[in-house]
């Protein structure tokens, strides 16, 4: 406490109180990255390159965090239900025979539902919990993939594209997506200067599509229901005199987070190239929660240029750490050790800041 | 009438209160006829699970003593021991000698990881679980950074069957092959063809003496007034942050010394995956023999490692015999011990969320009363 006031007295102490200082370093620290790496003898535009596609991929995840911190639901740990959507969504147009552009897009139309379902039980249910939310939330997430574990091995998939080659029934573990809906965003009005010599490719489809959902979300967040929600989140005792319901604020906001969690997981394999079922879900949780919190968001407060911030900070720690410290010191796996340390530090920096007020 | 009606009510409560212990009863009695094992194959898998595994379930008693949920954190004493372990074999001291050695030697650390934990906890109070549970990642990272990246650079590991081949950082299984057992193998009679390894009982038992002994002392009786009321233990003079810290500190030095008998017991373990899963399976088991988050007891630490491990060796054979794929036995107990654990939890914040509600309502009904009587006199 004594320490903090010290340094928010002068200048340069209240500048990094605003921006934070674990995010200071952070970017300090990928600086730093950025320009060793042309001397660590990686070609910078592949870097950036790697950053930029990387971001793309994972934004969209990032966003499916800001409806359930602003009304009061702290961060998505069980963001799995979304994921699991998606995948639902996913497999299910594959199954159909949908492929390119149209299987994509059936994909979202198809794993909203389930979605929606999912959102609104877990929704419900979380609002039986107020003040517990985050680790029923960890677990909800954990069981309903090792639940889905049971079902992809069942569920009556035909399409020989996506079930396991030798018994010709349950999903396989990695579907690769090819023919079906790999880079339907990532190549779609892409821009590439390799013709020119420069290895720099920027997946212009994908980052429109984040940015026309990050406008959504933004605009959604400033209409009547939107800051009705943001109400509950930051004073529930105002929101309820001026006539929110505020269990019914809730339940949208975690339906909302868990549709935008089916939609990233898709745009997630078109980048990626391969939609991954089983136990892969288990862990794209927390990747997204640290994402976040390093763009500057806390337990109870995010904005879009928080997830824009975090992703870019994030997935540029991911992609840079490796290819540097690989090259420069020759340590092979330091970089996921850093990687591990940064992202559940900054959980935990959050989580333990006295100013949040423990509800 | 009214006699048997109460008895009735009272065995409806037992059931209600116990609903878990009796599902697991039915799903073990089902996968143990469906399995097709043994009655002395299964005796003898879950004897050596119960000694392999109390001692660390154990060390989950006190934090729920002192109102801090389950410790996810006890996989930091783990960690703790595991470093022991790997330096006491680089030592090549083995036997009981060696194991006494690795439990010493994590005392220390097990400390300090407690110290930061129990710190940590104080400053998230009212998410101690998910404090704890993310603090396992964080300090899973530093983990890998002393065995990977220090072991055999800075702190001297001799022998090269520990560590990797370009000179520095351990295997990725460290071989205690001359430990294996050495405390179970002491004492152990056999029964009708089940080894019970008495000197590992005797250890736990002397443990659940001091857990019961603890109790009773001062400080136990501060935990527990601090798990029934913060505030109101600390008005009446409690120091609360130190004796949350000590619960903590007391629980990672004990899941130190049971992972250093888990780790006995098998003979090797993975030197960067031992620890990740342990927890939770822990907690698993603590919650399947009937504990919840603010109240658990020796006995539901070993009807839970019964029921738990029971399930855990016969749901992959049950699963194979009835769908002819061994996968869905596995995927299945993994998800019986997650979704335990998601119901416990469920059941927990519901009922502190109905207490809270509960109180508010009484208070407001109070409030009201005064004002009426206020107005009555006015």
């Amino acid at each position: 406490m004594d320490r903090s006031e010290r340094l928010g007295r002068s200048k340069v102490g209240r500048l990094i109180n605003a921006y934070g200082l674990p995010r200071l370093i952070i970017t300090a620290f990928l600086l730093l990255l950025f320009i060793l790496a042309p001397v660590a003898g990686a070609d910078f535009a592949t870097q950036i390159s790697n950053v930029i596609a990387r971001f793309s991929w994972n934004a969209v995840l990032v966003l499916a965090m800001v409806p359930m911190i602003h009304s009061g639901c702290g961060l998505n740990f069980g963001i799995q239900l979304g994921i699991l959507a998606g995948l639902l969504g996913g497999t299910l147009s594959i199954e159909l025979g949908f492929t390119g552009f149209p299987c994509f897009l059936m994909a979202i139309l198809i794993s909203t539902p389930f979605a929606l379902l999912f959102g609104g039980g877990y929704g419900v249910l979380l609002n039986r919990i107020k003040g517990g939310e985050m680790m029923v939330a960890t677990y909800v997430g954990f069981s309903s993939v090792s639940f889905m574990c049971m079902l992809w091995l069942f569920l009556p998939y035909k399409n020989p594209n996506i079930v396991m080659a030798y018994t010709g029934e349950g999903l396989k573990q990695t579907i690769p997506l090819n023919n079906f809906y790999a880079g339907v965003l990532s190549d779609l009005w892409k821009i590439d200067l390799n013709s020119i010599g420069v290895n720099l490719v920027i997946p212009t489809g994908a980052i429109l599509f984040f940015a026309l959902l990050a406008l959504g979300m933004w605009a959604f967040l400033h209409t009547k229901t939107g800051t009705a929600m943001t109400a509950v989140g930051s004073n529930p005792t105002f929101a309820k005199a001026s006539g929110v319901n505020i269990d019914r604020s809730r339940t949208l906001s975690v339906m909302l987070s868990t549709w935008l969690g089916a939609v990233g997981i898709l745009v997630y394999q078109q980048g990626f190239g391969f939609a991954q079922a089983y136990t892969a879900p288990l862990n794209m949780a927390l990747p997204a929660v640290s994402a976040i919190l390093i763009g500057g968001a806390s337990v109870n407060k995010a904005s879009i240029s928080n997830v824009i911030i975090g992703t870019f900070l994030f997935q540029g720690l991911v992609t840079m750490t490796p290819t540097v410290m690989n090259s420069a010191l020759n340590v092979g796996d330091m970089s996921e050790v850093i990687r591990v340390i940064v992202s559940q530090g900054m959980i935990l920096y959050a989580l333990t800041r006295k100013t949040e007020g423990s509800k | 009438m009214t006699n048997k009606k109460s008895f009735g009510q009272k065995a409806l409560g037992l059931l209600r209160g116990n609903t878990v212990p009796l599902m697991f009863i039915v799903i073990c009695g089902i996968c143990i006829y469906l399995s097709g094992f043994s009655w002395s194959y299964l005796l003898n898998q879950v004897i050596t699970r119960m000694g392999r595994n109390v001692f660390l379930m154990l060390s989950l008693l006190i934090p729920i003593m002192a109102g801090m949920g389950l410790n996810f954190g006890m996989t930091l004493g783990a960690m703790a021991g595991e470093i022991a372990l790997i330096l006491v074999a680089d030592w090549q001291i083995w036997g009981i000698p060696g194991v006494v050695l690795a439990m010493l030697l994590s005392i220390p650390l097990s400390v300090l990881m407690g110290l930061m934990c129990g710190k940590l906890m104080n400053l998230a109070r009212g998410r101690e679980m998910i404090t704890g549970y993310i603090l396992n990642y964080f300090v899973g990272g530093l983990y890998q950074f002393v065995v990977l990246f220090m072991m055999g650079s800075v702190i001297p590991i001799t022998h090269s069957t520990l560590k990797l081949p370009r000179g520095y950082g351990i295997r990725t299984t460290t071989d205690l092959s001359n430990m294996r057992q050495c405390l179970d193998n002491q004492w152990a009679i056999t029964v009708g063809g089940v080894k019970i390894p008495l000197l590992t009982f005797a250890i736990i038992a002397l443990l659940c003496l001091f857990i019961v002994w603890f109790r009773r002392t001062k400080l136990g009786q501060d935990m527990r007034a601090v798990g029934q009321d913060m505030e109101v233990a600390r008005d009446a003079g409690i120091k609360v942050e130190r004796t949350r810290i000590i619960s903590i500190v007391i629980s990672t030095v004990f899941a130190g010394f049971g992972m250093i008998i888990y780790c006995q017991n098998i003979g090797n373990f993975p030197t960067y995956t031992a620890h990740t899963q342990i927890g939770m399976f822990c907690i698993a088991a603590l919650l399947v023999g009937g504990a919840s988050v603010e109240r658990a007891s020796i006995g539901n630490v070993f009807l839970g490692v019964i029921l738990f491990h029971t399930m855990f060796i016969v749901a992959p054979k049950a699963g194979q015999s009835l769908t002819a794929s061994p996968q869905i036995g596995e995927y299945f107990r993994v998800f019986v011990s997650y979704g335990v654990i998601t119901l416990a939890l469920i059941m927990y914040e519901a009922k502190k969320r109905r207490a809270k509600s509960g109180t508010g309502a009484l208070l407001a009904q109070a409030q009201k009363a005064q004002k009426e009587e206020g107005g009555a006199r006015a």
